[in-house]
């Protein structure tokens, strides 16, 4: 098949066209963080970092980032325990309902967000009679993040094959010693980007957390949310907004470097 | 003299602790080498129980709920099994309007995107050198996972009275259906432009080439080569965009001004109307449409691709 040059030029403008598109908007975001205008007019006139300080100042900024960091960092703690559990199983063992298993871990993303939220919400409040709190919030993100740990975990053992670890057994290694010195060190750059793409996960996830977070309980997400509306604050959001683009970008960028250095190295 | 001084640091290298405990391991892991249903049920133990306490029993007990009420008078949950609420569904026409709008504006977002990532993905795969190609992935990933919530309200900014679509003479839509069409399309094209762009790469060019030597034309090669092999691809971008539009409502309170999805109805009831068997109820309609979505696509054979 060959393609025309002028096709090849349409093609080429499209896609670096919507790609332009696709960070518009974000780039925006940043601008008006430091745009002098509350209502966020475009163009803006001048340059101001009002905004940058009213967050900094901002008790409810604070409160609502350490809470998100708690959680991110504990329900990715409890997806990487799990999500390795799983992989290693999966991978390296046939068994009967694997398939099922399989279609489960990858169910509360699958379904539409708000199932997974009024699920999980009906299931605290109406069935276990439990109030909302910030565990509940960590308990629904570490259920959705376990796919991520998964997926890349078992895509490595699926690289790694057994013969290093069958090699360990041959030589009189037990299955703990195996474990901790041939197959741990293996997987610690899939541990580590699969870990890191859970913690971005969680810190903004928004929807299932509507529903599984209680009154005392406001992730970064839900303070944006509460106070988006409120025009004294939208130029504060905005600034909250830029952080976010920051947090969640750093750690993608870092795990995709992690993967592709080793599949490099491989 | 430094043969002497380096001998010690090589000794210590050596482990001593197979040598002491011989080459056998221990009993407890002796055990779990031999059993291999036993290190199975260890490694599956933990995570299924999670999964099935924690997200199968929610599933089930947002069935059962969907088939209690709620007590008008002292808003108690009345455990006894009735139909009510699905009839409240089923003649109530502002659930039927907001359904068929969930399922629309879902449709919409989807159809948008799979034309949108069709030529970027083949670009991507077929047009581009390796290297742009590397780049061309980053580029496209990278927004993926910055906030959802920051792109929502990015469009809300650039959607806004003044905002930059005003000033660029484009006009702006202003807030509502049309607004949450754009904002959804845009929050899930990365979704369906990478599975589309898999599944391209997965096309081997010499396929291509042969047609073209065998003399069919470009937009022959394109529909009877290219897209069977696409298929996969594109239904697994299109289940991603269906299901993310219709589980979303946030995008819909923040760009779509005064309308509602069904996620508002089931927030709604869940929260402020404390009607939590309504909510259930509602909620089996997105669950409704992705089984029947899922069931049906089932064949093609693009659920293994996800």
């Amino acid at each position: 098949m060959t393609l025309s040059p002028l096709s090849r030029k349409v093609l080429a403008g499209l896609t670096f066209g919507v790609l332009a598109l696709i960070y518009l908007p974000l780039l925006v975001v940043v601008a008006n963080s430091v745009n002098p205008s509350q209502s966020m007019t475009w163009p803006p006139r001048g340059v101001t970092f009002e905004w940058w300080e009213r967050a900094a100042h901002s008790s409810g900024v604070r409160e609502a980032l350490v809470t998100s960091l708690q959680v991110a960092a504990i329900a990715t703690l409890l997806a990487l325990v799990l999500g390795t559990l799983l992989a290693l199983a999966l991978q390296r063992y046939s068994f009967f309902g694997k398939s099922s298993v399989n279609l489960l871990v990858i169910l509360p993303i699958a379904l539409p967000g708000v199932v997974t939220g009024i699920a999980l919400n009906n299931g605290f409040k109406g069935i276990l009679g439990v109030d909302l709190s910030i565990w509940t919030i960590v308990i629904a993100h570490a259920t959705f993040c376990i796919v991520t740990v998964f997926n890349n975990v078992q895509a490595r053992l699926r690289r790694l094959g057994t013969s290093l670890e069958e090699a360990s057994s041959d030589l009189g290694a037990g299955v703990f010693t195996t474990f901790r010195l041939v197959t741990l060190p293996q997987l610690r750059s899939a541990l580590l980007a699969g870990g890191m793409l859970a913690f971005a996960l969680s810190f903004d996830e928004i929807i299932v957390t509507t529903f599984t977070a209680g009154n005392g309980a406001n992730t970064l997400p839900i303070w944006i949310l509460n106070n988006m509306f409120r025009p004294n604050q939208a130029p504060v959001v905005n600034v909250v907004a830029v952080v976010l683009i920051v947090f969640s970008i750093l750690p993608v960028w870092l795990a995709q470097r992690l993967s592709s250095d080793v599949e490099a190295a491989h | 003299m430094s043969v002497t001084s380096r001998a010690p640091d090589a000794r210590n290298d050596q482990a001593p602790a197979p040598a002491l405990r011989g080459p056998v391991a221990r009993p407890g892991s002796r055990l779990l080498h031999r059993m291999v249903w036993l290190r199975l049920s260890l490694l599956l133990s933990a995570p299924l129980a999670w999964m099935l306490l924690v997200y199968v029993v929610a599933l089930v007990a947002l069935l059962i709920t969907s088939l209690w009420s709620v007590d008008s008078l002292s808003s108690e949950i009345d455990r006894s099994w009735t139909l009510e609420n699905f009839r409240t569904l089923l003649e109530n026409e502002v659930y039927r309007n907001v359904a068929l709008r969930t399922v629309g504006v879902a449709v919409a977002v989807t159809v948008i995107d799979v034309a949108i990532a069709l030529p970027i993905a083949f670009y991507m795969a077929k047009v581009a050198s390796p290297r742009a190609r590397r780049m061309l992935v980053v580029a496209v990933l990278t927004p993926l996972w910055a906030s959802y919530l920051v792109k929502v309200f990015s469009w809300r900014v650039v959607l806004s009275e003044g905002g930059l679509a005003e000033w660029s003479g484009l006009g702006s839509p202003g807030y509502g259906l049309t607004a949450v069409v754009i904002t959804q399309a845009y929050i899930w094209l990365p979704y369906v432009i990478l599975p589309i762009f898999a599944a391209l790469e997965r096309v081997p060019d010499s396929l291509l080439e042969a047609a073209g030597d065998l003399g069919a034309p470009t937009g022959m090669v394109l529909r009877s080569i290219v897209m069977p092999l696409l298929v996969p691809g594109i239904v697994a971008g299109a289940i991603f965009s269906f299901s993310l539009t219709m589980g979303d409502y946030i995008t819909v309170n923040i760009v779509g001004g005064a309308n509602q999805m069904l996620g508002n109805l089931i927030f709604i009831n869940a929260g402020a109307a404390n009607n939590l068997p309504l909510a259930a109820a509602i909620a089996m309609i997105p669950i409704a449409v992705m089984v029947v979505l899922l069931t049906a696509i089932r064949r093609t054979g693009a659920l293994e691709n996800m």
